[in-house]
């Protein structure tokens, strides 16, 4: 029997199928071309961005509101080299990516060739691995080793660089084998020893925290989680990664801590006796300086990744497995044991009364973003998608907005990105066409990617953004307000900004413009009845004001800055 | 600080090399020598890699999350047999060129190349004695040297 001959690209478009890829998102170019021939013939539904950084996005978006892979595609050179920050900030939150990329032929390489990059070079540090394909016969095994190894163990991005002429050597179908990964053995189960270890030390603990992260969300161990800290009483605290791992509402719930974190959640850590940190990095933003972090409290760390484990704090015991397993392994173990937890809830519950995350809205004064936030929320009955962009809103958000369940709050948490949210926002508006997706985004990084709006309204992506507009790059005028003086260069937006609304209209989407309290509800509610086209809100808020609580950069988390007036004491 | 040295095995495959220095140099650490070859085992190779760092421990895990990076040890001083090579180019002439042949002879390095007015050694062992003859050429003048490739193997693994 004669093989059917098919080209690389067409293998490529093969094996997507083969691995259950629905959506694609990427922006097409000379080198990729022969791929996007096949493609067009395809069930995958393929989503022209405007810019492969927001196709990256999107990608990403998708992956992290769905848990599955996200798949990108661009071109050689500069289509390439577009995807290194979404490749970034995918490797930094452990988002599952596949990028594939078109590559100048496998005889030009090496040569400058016309949009030639050395894209493997170039994304070696801001992925998980990376491919050159030297034989289109290749094709079906590294795409299932890629998403193999972008899906399994601590998640992250992929890049397969396929040149030109592979895409169209002439080659037969090659079942993929049974994968061979030598180097690649994620240890998913938790050792029993350090388990039993953990569970001792939790039993004689008088204050101990569950300090969870991403990896609670990555490892979709929410419910896992909630078991441990109810039956025992274990309070938590989400990071920003690990925001609706636990739900905000919930009484053992002491929400984000860290840099502008809340009061109790931050103090709950500095008073703990013992941290149980599972998917978590003991990030700066968290720790501020790591010297003076939880100075009384011992460390069980659990992570799926080793290298995480020691790297910034020592871990008493050091568990190496995925979460849900060392959830459940510490349930078991602790079973039957009843912690003695009250008088150190009843403390974090007056603490909570005490020193509540607050803003003040006056009638006529200018919005303040958390006010806007809580209206938005009373609005919405469903469990909307919440996708940010970096800022005070970013931070905002996290204080202020509930989150409840899982993979229902999307940022660019550990490489900040901004520009993130209006394509992440896209991605997961694709993956559930009739959830509520909202991008809250601020005025600085919606001009970063603002063009994808025109591919959501092309795309028919009802998204709802919210642009908080104070004018500002709000964060870096907070910053030279305390560190420098009151100087604000370079941070002003307001001598040139865009006509919100119009851009909107411009771009296919219906504008709308709220600048004072009477107009939020009716605006939100004009808003979330529109579900056949995107919307954009112009939300003017004020422009000259902070976040808090803050614990500047290598500060101590035992001085929380409250408010303005603690400011002084700096 | 101490010298550490690391045994990587690795997959035979492009970019591996530049994997593993650039997961080194990523994270802020020097690479006293590195040194790559085949092993015994088709499509596996082996590095040997020395530095001078507190954090190896660190570097170690960093290493290993490279999915070409099989395994790594971490040598033992005490038991490890260590190697490094050197070609060492020297000036000679009639006066000195007894002197520099008895040297090198001593210093068990090889003769591999004389001519008129230099002649060039070959010497493998620790790099301490690469080190001294070293020292005892310097005064004939060294025209050229290359060192590299240290190579270590432990004992009874
Ligand atoms: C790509 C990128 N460039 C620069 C920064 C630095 N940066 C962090 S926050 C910020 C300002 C964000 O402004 P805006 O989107 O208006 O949000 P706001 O703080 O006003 O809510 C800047 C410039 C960044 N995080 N990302
Ligand atoms: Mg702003």
């Amino acid at each position: 029997m004669t093989k059917e001959l098919i080209t690389g690209a067409e293998l490529i478009v093969r094996s997507l199928e083969h691995l259950n890829v629905s959506t694609v998102f990427g922006v097409p170019g000379g080198a990729i071309l022969p791929a996007y021939d096949p493609l067009y013939d395809s069930p995958i539904r393929h989503i022209l961005a405007r810019h492969e950084q927001g196709a990256g996005h999107m990608a990403e978006g998708y992956a992290q509101a769905t848990g599955e892979l996200g798949v990108v595609i661009a071109t050689s050179g500069p289509g390439a080299t577009n995807l290194i920050t979404p490749l970034a900030n995918a490797l930094m939150d452990s988002t599952p990516l596949l990028a594939i990329t078109g590559q100048v032929a496998s005889t030009a390489i090496g040569n400058d060739a016309f949009q030639e990059a050395y894209t493997v070079g170039l994304s070696m540090a801001a992925t998980k691995h990376n491919y050159l394909i030297t034989d289109a016969s290749e094709i079906p095994q590294v795409l299932k080793e890629a998403k193999y190894i972008a899906t399994s163990g601590r998640p992250g991005p992929v890049l397969v660089d396929v040149p030109k002429d592979i895409l169209n050597q002439k080659t037969g179908w090659v079942e993929p084998k049974d994968l061979d990964l030598p180097g690649y053995k994620p240890t998913l189960e938790p050792n029993p020893k350090m388990i039993q270890q953990a569970a001792n030390l939790i039993k004689s603990s008088k204050k101990p925290i569950l300090y969870v992260g991403g990896g609670i969300i990555h490892s979709n161990s929410h419910k896992e989680l909630y078991d441990l800290a109810t039956t025992y009483n274990i309070p938590v605290v989400t990071t920003l990664m690990g925001r609706g791992a636990f739900p905000d509402g919930h009484e053992l719930c002491l929400e984000m801590p860290g840099m502008h974190g809340n009061y109790t959640a931050t103090t709950s850590i500095q008073d703990s006796d013992l941290l149980i940190a599972i998917g978590v990095r003991f990030d700066d933003r968290v720790t501020a300086n790591p010297d003076f972090f939880a100075q009384n409290a011992k460390v069980i760390h659990a992570d799926i990744d080793p290298a995480e484990i020691g790297k910034v704090r020592e871990a008493q015991v050091p568990i190496v497995g995925d979460a849900k397993n060392v959830l459940i392994g510490l349930t078991e173990a602790l079973k039957g044991s009843e912690l003695d937890t009250a008088s150190w809830i009843n403390d974090l519950r007056e603490m909570k009364k005490n020193f509540p995350l607050n803003y003040d809205q006056k009638d006529d004064g200018p919005l303040k973003v958390p006010y806007v936030l809580e209206q938005l929320q009373n609005l919405t009955e469903e469990e909307a998608v919440v996708v940010s962009g970096v800022g005070q809103h970013q931070m905002w958000i996290s204080q202020h907005w509930n989150f409840t369940e899982p993979n229902t709050w999307l940022n660019s948490g550990g490489l900040g990105t901004m520009g993130y949210s209006l394509p992440a926002a896209i991605g997961a508006q694709t993956a559930f066409p009739d959830k509520l997706v909202l991008a809250l985004d601020g005025d600085g990084c919606f001009q970063m990617t603002c063009q994808e709006l025109i591919t959501a309204s092309t795309e028919n992506i009802p998204i709802k953004v919210v642009v908080f507009n104070n004018g500002n790059h709000g964060m870096v005028r907070q910053w030279q307000k305390i560190f420098y003086n009151s100087k604000f260069s370079a941070s002003e937006l307001t001598h040139h900004t865009p006509d919100y609304v119009k851009l909107a209209e411009s771009m296919g989407a219906v504008g709308l413009r709220m600048t004072k309290k009477d107009d939020v509800k009716k605006i939100f509610t004009e808003m979330l009845n529109i579900n056949d086209k995107p919307v954009l809100i112009d939300c003017v808020v004020d422009p000259d004001d902070m976040v808090f609580p803050m614990v500047p950069a290598g500060g101590s988390n035992d001085q929380i800055i409250m408010n303005k007036e603690d400011l002084k004491q700096l | 600080m101490s010298e550490r040295i690391l045994s990587v095995l690795v997959e035979d495959k492009p970019g591996v090399l530049a994997r593993v220095s650039s997961t080194i140099s990523r994270r802020g650490f020097n690479i006293n020598s590195l040194s790559v070859g085949p092993t015994h085992i088709e499509g596996r190779s082996k590095m040997t890699i020395v530095t001078e760092l507190d954090a190896v421990e660190q570097v170690k895990k960093q290493l290993n999350k490279l999915v070409n990076v099989i395994k790594i040890v971490e040598l033992d001083p005490e038991m490890t047999i260590e190697t490094e090579v050197l070609l060492l180019k020297v000036s000679i002439n009639k006066d000195t060129q007894t002197s520099v042949i008895e040297k090198a002879n001593l210093s068990s390095a090889k003769s591999v190349d004389v001519g008129q007015d230099y002649a060039i050694f070959e010497m493998t062992g620790s790099s301490k004695e690469l080190n001294k003859f070293e020292k005892l050429m310097k005064p004939f003048g060294i025209i050229e040297m290359v060192r590299g490739g240290r190579i270590a193997i432990q004992s009874n693994l």
